[in-house]
């Protein structure tokens, strides 16, 4: 997908413009984050889970090569096999290999945003292979050719009038009077439509939320079911994940698992655990005759050592977006690329560069909501002015940020001059108030002054009052 | 360095960090915080070499001017038994961030760690440091309280403002929904952003009208002007204060924003 990440104010423009977008929003914000905080709330223990599955996550993360060389040593003794994948193409070749060699035809997908990372659905159907999103949220969105604008809910900026528009418009062997003004028919539509695609792919295609190294296993939560019938139905199941979702052991899954459907959605568990450690057993009545899994880096392994590696916790449940009112102001698109919200103002800047994606850190106001919901403790606050500093460092900030920093600098660092200047200030915008309390439109305020009034001062300093009378004496001020 | 009293209850000396914004618009608030810790039994003293903490550089990535403006703040309040700021901002870049900024150098991450446990935010600091469980105020009216996200959510400052409003005679707090959601203030963020900024504070002043309430009072004043800029922008009878001014009863100036300063004689 194309990025638009460095053009992120025009994104926001169009999204503030966008009513359809503004309903959507409101409604998840009275969503998600309420249910999520009735969840923790039945969960007493919820804030020290929270440091232990952030120590089960430091501790893998520290010993990552070890428990990725154990995992692949189980998947292979399950008969399966690993795929170490350094960068995008190397994981869409792979992938396109397992289905050219199984002659396929069509693929079906549970939902996965590492497959979104790679574009791998544009890959497939370069080379004639027709993806099928089976996810409820990604299949609307495909139909829409449009990219998820949330992690977890990739259709969440789609009004219902819009999906059935969707639709009428691709089912057109449906009668056309059919009623679809329940969300019921749209569902059973969808399902039907579906069912015949999971019997006819010959590859199975699913993401991973959690890779188990003492067992060889990878586990999806899903709340429809697709991905069971997508890994299960299929010739072959291939698992596209990135390599921070290894855990050491069933348990620390178990540990996470408890916080992920809570962050995310509020439920205690997600519909679906599914397990999956290899193709079918010669005991088992079915199953995938292969199963395969393509690890992805694209660049993360280079995070390790450095501050930025807290990232690499991050379970993908969405509570930092589904709680950060930047996100809820402009909705998922305007970040521009695969992940957004807090978590994507980190990851993006990571994936595609700063140079890409530097507006991302710095269109928070650090109101440290992120951090407060995140189930992993990761700084999100905190990762964003590292990316900050760096922006700083390399000079690609806005020049004028610079200068004013600058000059800001050397005011407050010579206390008498500073003084002088603010006093003058001071007096000057009470000035220009003309007695109304605000001023309306100021030369280089316009950032402030085009959508708000500045209020006035008071007219002096508290340094010049305080120097002459160590008091605040009412007079003055008239 | 302001004199201690000799005797088995020394005044606890504090130097007051005025914050920068208090400075240049609301000297009130900085009179209004002394008038407060003077009554609770505090020698205070506003040290004239203070400037700003650095926290617009340090969110900005200017890691440099952040520990140049650090290291100065932290040599001009040594010394002082506490360091109180009307602000949960400014305090928490004290307490929070200075300690971090010198992480390669002992000596200062060592005078910032020790200026970090001496400083709080005013209200936290009258209630939690010093037990003060009522202020002698009298306002008319309810008021409405917007938690600011710093003090919130890095200092835990959420009940002390409250506890002290609570004693102020005539004074009805009402909350408003989503006290807690940030107003869109975020320093430069309000600026290099102004159409999020603006949804956001749109959001909080809508939130603030629907509670009925006849004034906003907050802790910071960035977060102040910001709500009291878009209501005057919409022409709302709403005031803004800072919640210091109203604890201390200096309510006979005009509110954020409203007309009274500015005559050309100022």
């Amino acid at each position: 997908m194309r990025a638009t990440s460095h053009q992120f104010p025009e994104n926001v423009h169009e999204a503030l413009a966008n009513p359809t977008l503004r309903q959507a929003l409101s409604k998840m914000r009275g969503g998600f984050p309420v249910n999520r905080a009735q969840a923790i709330s039945r969960l007493p223990e919820f804030d020290a889970l929270r440091d232990t599955a952030r120590d089960i996550k430091n501790h893998t993360l520290e010993h990552l090569d070890f428990y990725l060389e154990r995992f692949e040593e189980r998947v292979v003794a399950n008969g399966g096999q690993v795929h170490w994948c350094e960068t995008p193409q190397d994981a869409r070749q792979t992938i396109l290999e397992i289905c050219q060699r199984l002659n396929a035809r069509s693929v079906t997908k549970g939902k996965s945003m590492i497959a979104e990372e790679i574009a791998l659905n544009d890959y497939l159907e370069e080379h004639d292979i027709r993806p099928v999103e089976t996810d409820l949220g990604e299949y609307i969105i495909q139909l829409r050719k449009e990219p998820p604008s949330h992690i977890i809910a990739p259709a969440i900026h789609v009004t219902k009038d819009q999906v059935i528009e969707a639709f009428r418009e691709a089912h057109t062997e449906l009668p056309a009077d059919r009623p679809l003004d329940e969300p019921r028919d749209l569902t059973d539509e969808a399902r039907t439509m579906l069912r015949q695609e999971y019997f006819d792919a010959d590859v199975g295609i699913t993401g991973a939320n959690f890779l188990v190294a003492e067992t060889g296993t990878s586990t999806i939560v899903t709340n429809e079911g697709n991905g069971d019938l997508t890994q299960t139905l299929a010739k072959a199941h291939v698992v596209i994940a990135s390599l921070e979702k290894i855990v050491p052991t069933m348990e620390d899954m178990a540990t996470i698992l408890r916080l992920l459907a809570r962050s995310a959605t509020g439920q205690e568990f997600s519909v679906y655990t599914t397990l999956s450690s290899g193709p079918k057993r010669k005991e088992d009545l079915d199953g995938p005759e292969e199963y395969h899994v393509v690890l992805l880096d694209n660049g993360r392994s280079d995070l390790l050592g450095t501050e930025f590696r807290e990232i690499l916790r991050c379970i993908r449940c969405s509570a930092c977006m589904n709680h950060c009112p930047v996100y809820g102001a402009v909705g998922g698109h305007a970040y521009g690329w695969v992940y957004p919200g807090p978590m994507g103002a980190i990851l993006t800047p990571t994936l595609i560069g700063i140079d890409q994606a530097g507006h991302l850190p710095n269109a928070s106001t650090f109101c440290g909501k992120c951090e407060e919901v995140c189930p992993m403790r990761i700084p999100l606050p905190q990762l964003m002015r590292a990316y900050r500093t760096r922006e700083h460092e390399r000079g690609i900030s806005p020049k004028a940020t610079r200068w004013g920093l600058r000059l800001w600098r050397f005011l407050a660092t010579r206390p008498r001059l500073y003084g002088a200047v603010t006093g003058l200030v001071a007096r000057a915008i009470a000035n220009l108030g003309w007695g109304q309390g605000v001023v309306t439109s100021l030369p280089l305020a316009g950032g402030w002054t085009s959508v708000r009034d500045l209020p006035v001062t008071q007219g002096r300093t508290f340094r010049s009052l305080y120097k002459q009378t160590k008091s605040y004496p009412a007079s003055s001020t008239k | 360095m302001p004199v201690r009293e000799t005797g088995s209850h020394p005044q606890p000396t504090v130097g007051l960090f005025v914050t920068c914004l208090a400075d240049l618009f609301r000297p009130s608030v900085g009179f209004a915080a002394i008038k407060l810790l003077e009554a609770a039994g505090c020698v205070v003293e506003a040290p004239e070499a203070q400037t700003c903490c650095g926290q617009p550089g340090y969110n900005s990535g200017d890691t440099e001017s952040a520990r140049a403006l650090a290291r100065r703040t932290i040599e001009i309040f040594e010394g002082y038994d506490h360091v109180v700021a009307p602000s949960g901002s400014c305090a928490g870049m004290l307490k929070e961030h200075y300690p971090h900024l010198f992480s390669d150098e002992p000596e200062m991450a060592r005078r910032a760690e020790t200026l970090a446990g001496r400083t709080h935010e005013l209200t936290s600091f009258l209630v939690d440091v010093l037990g003060v469980k009522a202020v002698s105020a009298q306002f008319e009216g309810q008021v409405t309280y917007h938690d600011s996200c710093s003090g919130l959510r890095e200092l835990g400052i959420k009940e002390q403002p409250r506890e002290l409003l609570g004693s102020v005679e005539g004074l009805e707090l009402v909350e408003m929904e989503d006290s807690e959601v940030c107003c869109g203030f975020g320093g430069t963020f309000c600026i290099k952003y102004p159409e999020i900024s603006d949804h956001m504070v749109t959001d909080k002043v809508t939130r603030a009208g629907e509670s009925g309430a006849g004034m906003v009072l907050a802790g910071d004043l960035g977060c102040l002007l910001n709500i009291a800029g878009k209501l005057k922008r919409q022409g709302s009878p709403v005031q803004v204060r800072h919640v210091a001014e109203v604890l201390a009863g200096m309510v006979d100036e005009p509110a954020i924003g409203e007309p009274g300063f500015g005559e050309a004689e100022v």
